[in-house]
């Protein structure tokens, strides 16, 4: 991997520039650093700053903006004519760029030499008969166009990357040269260094913020690229879920109605076994426990929420779903037929969700001041009238933000429902039967074989969506009810 | 007012006694209200533990047969004619297994056991032979001609048989087990010629096809785990401690402080799905990085992990008392020097708590690691060399998991519960450490 040399050479030269500043000041002030502006290192840190912010930044800009420059470069030497039916500009460059990879793993595994691979006027019978063998997938026949257009992206691409590292060195050696030439015993390199870490210390925060759009781009960008393909209408408010299997579009009916339908289901059951469960957890905890009982069952609660979910996608899919067939099945009430179902997946997040529930209200019941018990129990209330007509009423908003809060966690959660509900979209109100939830079915149209660019791969992206809106606005909105809680009482 | 209700009140028109020494009907139901209630929350926690105790007892029981197999102990000498003969044959393994078979023979008569051994039965019983003795012997050709003594994995259905999993009821005659051969297997387990031991294959080895699911092994996708870990440690601990530094220490009261703070609390509560998706468009659509690879994996987990690292970070310096700032800025430290000499030192173990929570929670994280295309027949070998570790294709532990539990063959479950004790001794070290730096470490202040 050039980059991680690349990154290598940079982090030497900015270590040798850092020496080099250092002792070129100090030799400047006579070897007495009471003569400089500011410690020695000082001066060491600046040349290495100067070395290394600039390069890695130009590097990562680099490696983001090259495959897009290529690829829009590229693709305009497809003509019009060559684009197939029922197919897009993007469809094509995904093949070229497919047949560009191939081209380079068929190199690598020595089934062709580079000149050949680089020779636009080669037998298309043959290129794909060597990309074949050496087992590169070529989805569709190579055309002349498409096969000159994934000649050109390597060969761009290869050159670029040579750019790259000589431009990023050149950028960490100027920049360490300029910061050597700098040491001298006036320049006030303790300020400029503070000034340029401030800067780091602000782009680290950022990254959030960086993250955040990129989830919205990588979402919002595919999603209306899925909408041109497939009508929006019948995406929200079908109630089929039958995409077809060869990922090539067609027949596929894409509706997020059943989906949604299973993911509410399974929070329900969720719910409906973590909040009792988990409240009743927290008002004994935090209103009869004594310490030790509290400290004893508290972390021990707080286990189930630190196991992966992997863990309870297994468990759901082999202990508990088996046992459930047991009583529910054929041999007991006959209501389910198989492991994976609603009850299964619901019961199994309902345990995660547990110590979710019980520490929030936990803490929120006992943010509650004591002079409002104090108060109930001088009016001659016992304990659990106290409980429920004063405490409760009191904590109830911030309990109702740590439900939504496990709620918005119910909706995302993946693992225990790919395991445990089962595959079937359907529209169902016998929760023994298997169903499916919109981030098992992400799951399933990304990992399966179909076409990056196919509807049936896209809409992935239009459920992502989907799911983080209704994850979000949750979340937001769980967060203001907890906040307006807090301000009540703090 | 208050006159006129009392007397309203105090006007007994049907004179009541009642004692205070004496429960009357009303109290009595309030209290027993009381003790209900009390009992409810017993319940619950009752119940919380309960499921506890049962996903325990379920890893641990489902998950131990993973880490025992059953091997087949048998002595063959074999000689050079015999080796030249069998690679001379068109079916080298078969003829190997040929030489196996005879060796058993040998040994079941010097052993004394009256025991018809039928070619099939063996075959049934021992599994692929063949091909690892070949592999051996070419390899050591300098041991044709003296005895060797092998242990070989017996087939998986008898591995299941001898361990409880399979009742003997539940055996149906096939071509991988019929029920006669049961017999033979008891005779040989009481002979000591097949016995259970440690299995290391699943501890070192790498994932194996659908059809052998007792050569599968975990190590390779530990070492996938152990390269993303590395990329998540080196890049969310910096980023991760330098955002919380500038939004604790150096971020004035203004509109990007607070757009920065939402968008952490937001980041925080967002499924890891949808990291997942984040990681395949632009990390692998937008950025070409290798699919697979420990790196997209790394790189998907530290964009996950910062806003759990950041949190704790910040709580951390908070924890520092600002008398130690002052301190510093009194005896004429910058504002950067009293930050990074002092209050981050002080900080570092409440960050490094925080810090291996984190990963804790990033190496069990599953459902990213699906989307960049880390499951399937992935970790089909160890990656060679350190660059290699992060760009080669490899799964992660809970990923391999996840690929054992999705397969058809039954034989897998128990690899994927071993896979999870594995996991689980992994989260548990770790937060164990955590809590000990805490215990170690922690200053009130």
């Amino acid at each position: 991997m050039p980059v991680f040399w690349l990154a290598l050479i940079v982090l030497a030269i900015a270590a040798l520039g850092f020496a080099a500043g250092r002792s070129r000041a100090l030799s400047a002030a006579g070897g007495d650093s009471r003569g400089l502006h500011s410690l020695p290192t000082y001066y060491g840190w600046n040349v290495a700053l100067k070395a290394m912010v600039p390069a890695f930044f130009l590097l990562l800009a680099w490696l983001l903006i090259q495959p897009f420059y290529v690829n829009s470069v590229v693709s305009g030497m497809i003509p019009d004519s060559e684009i197939r039916e029922g197919s897009s500009r993007s469809l094509m460059m995904a093949e070229v760029q497919r047949t560009a990879t191939g081209l380079d793993n068929a190199i690598a595994e020595g089934v062709m030499d580079d000149a050949f691979a680089r020779d636009p006027d080669a037998d298309i019978a043959d290129v794909t008969e060597r990309l074949k063998s050496s087992g590169q997938i070529v989805t569709s026949e190579i055309t002349r166009p498409m096969l000159q257009a994934a000649q050109e992206l390597r060969v761009k691409s290869a050159a670029g990357y040579s750019i790259m590292s000589i431009a990023v060195i050149i950028a960490a050696v100027a920049g360490a040269l300029w910061g050597i030439r700098e040491s001298l015993p006036d320049f006030r390199a303790r300020n400029v260094v503070e000034q340029g870490v401030r800067m780091l210390l602000i782009a680290a925060a950022s990254i959030a913020i960086l993250t955040t759009v990129g989830i919205l781009l990588s979402l919002v960008f595919n999603t209306v690229e899925f909408f041109r393909l497939y009508p929006a209408m019948d995406f929200f408010f079908g109630t089929q879920w039958a995409p077809s299997f060869s990922g090539r579009g067609g027949s596929s009916e894409l509706g997020v109605l059943p989906l949604l339908w299973g993911t509410l289901y399974i929070s329900i059951v969720a719910l409906a076994v973590a909040v009792p469960i988990g409240l009743f957890s927290a008002i004994y905890l935090s209103e009869y426990a004594s310490p030790r009982v509290r400290s004893v069952a508290k972390p021990l609660l707080e286990i189930l929420a630190g196991i992966p979910t992997i863990v309870y996608g297994l468990f759901a899919l082999l202990t508990v779903g088996p046992l459930l067939v047991s009583v529910f099945g054929r041999d007991g009430l006959n209501w389910m037929q198989s492991g994976t179902a609603v009850m299964t997946a619901g019961l199994v997040m309902g345990i995660m969700l547990i110590p979710f529930v019980s520490s929030l209200s936990d803490d929120i019941i006992n943010a509650v001041p004591q002079a409002m018990r104090d108060g109930s129990y001088g009016l001659g209330a016992t304990q659990s009238e106290t409980i429920r007509q004063v405490v409760i009423p009191a904590a109830l908003p911030g309990i109702v933000g740590a439900v939504l809060l496990a709620a918005s966690r119910a909706i995302g959660e993946t693992m225990i429902v790919v395991l445990g509900a089962g595959a079937a979209a359907r529209l169902s109100l016998n929760p023994f039967e298997a169903m499916t939830t919109v981030t098992a079915k992400i799951v399933s149209q990304l990992t399966g074989d179909a076409d990056f660019a196919s509807p049936e791969a896209l809409v992935a992206f239009a459920l992502g969506m989907t799911l983080f809106v209704i994850t979000l606005a949750l979340n937001i909105f769980a967060l203001y009810i907890v906040r307006k809680y807090r301000e009540q009482y703090e | 007012m208050t006159d006129a209700s009392m007397d309203a009140a105090g006007a007994p028109d049907a004179p009541k006694k009642s004692s205070l020494m004496k429960t009357d009907e009303h109290t009595k139901k309030r209290n027993r209200s009381e003790t209900w209630f009390r009992a409810y929350g017993l319940a619950a926690i009752a119940t919380g533990l309960f499921f506890l105790i049962v996903l325990a007892v379920s890893i641990v029981s489902n998950g131990l047969p993973a880490f025992t197999h059953t091997v087949v102990d048998v002595e063959i000498n074999m000689t050079q004619d015999q080796y030249d003969d069998a690679e001379s044959q068109l079916l080298k393994t078969s003829a190997y297994e040929k030489v196996f078979i005879a060796a058993m023979g040998a040994q079941l008569a010097a052993g004394g056991l009256e025991l018809e051994v039928d070619k099939k039965v063996l075959q049934r019983i021992a599994g692929k032979t063949g091909s690892i003795l070949r592999e051996f012997y070419k390899e050591n050709p300098d041991k044709i001609g003296t005895p060797v003594s092998f242990t070989l994995p017996a087939a998986s259905r008898v591995d299941q048989y001898l361990n409880g999993a399979l009742k003997r009821e539940d055996v149906q005659d096939s071509r991988f087990l019929e029920r006669a051969d049961l017999d033979i297997v008891d005779q040989l387990h009481e002979a000591g010629i097949i016995k259970s031991a440690f299995n290391w294959t699943f501890i070192q080895g790498t994932d194996s096809g659908v059809d052998n699911p007792g050569g599968a092994g975990i190590g390779a996708s530990v070492i996938g785990s152990f390269f993303m870990m590395l990329v998540v440690l080196f890049l969310s601990l910096p980023i991760g401690v330098a955002a919380s530094i500038y939004l604790e220490e150096f971020a004035p009261q203004n509109r990007f402080t607070d757009l920065i703070e939402v968008n952490i609390s937001n980041l925080a509560a967002v499924p890891s799905i949808v990291f997942g998706i984040l990681g395949l468009a632009v990390f692998i659509q937008f950025m070409h990085l290798p699919q697979s690879a420990p790196l997209v994996g790394g790189l998907v987990l530290t964009l996950m992990t910062l806003p759990t690292i950041i949190i704790s970070t910040r709580a951390s310096l908070k924890a520092v008392p600002p008398s130690i700032r002052d301190a510093a800025l009194g005896v004429g430290a910058s504002k950067m020097q009293s930050v990074f000499h002092h209050v981050l030192p002080l900080a570092m173990p409440g960050i490094l708590t925080g810090t291996i929570i984190g990963l804790a929670q990033a190496l069990g994280e599953t459902a990213p690691l699906l989307l960049i295309g880390m499951v399937g027949f992935v970790a089909r070998g160890y990656p060679d060399g350190f660059v290699n570790g992060f760009i080669e294709p490899n799964s992660a532990m809970p990923a391999q998991i996840y690929t054992w539990a999705a397969r058809a063959d039954v034989s897998f479950y128990d690899k994927a519960w071993g896979g999870i004790i594995i996991l689980l001794v992994f989260l548990l070290t770790m937060n164990t450490i955590a809590i000990i730096l805490r215990r170690r470490f922690e200053r009130r202040w």
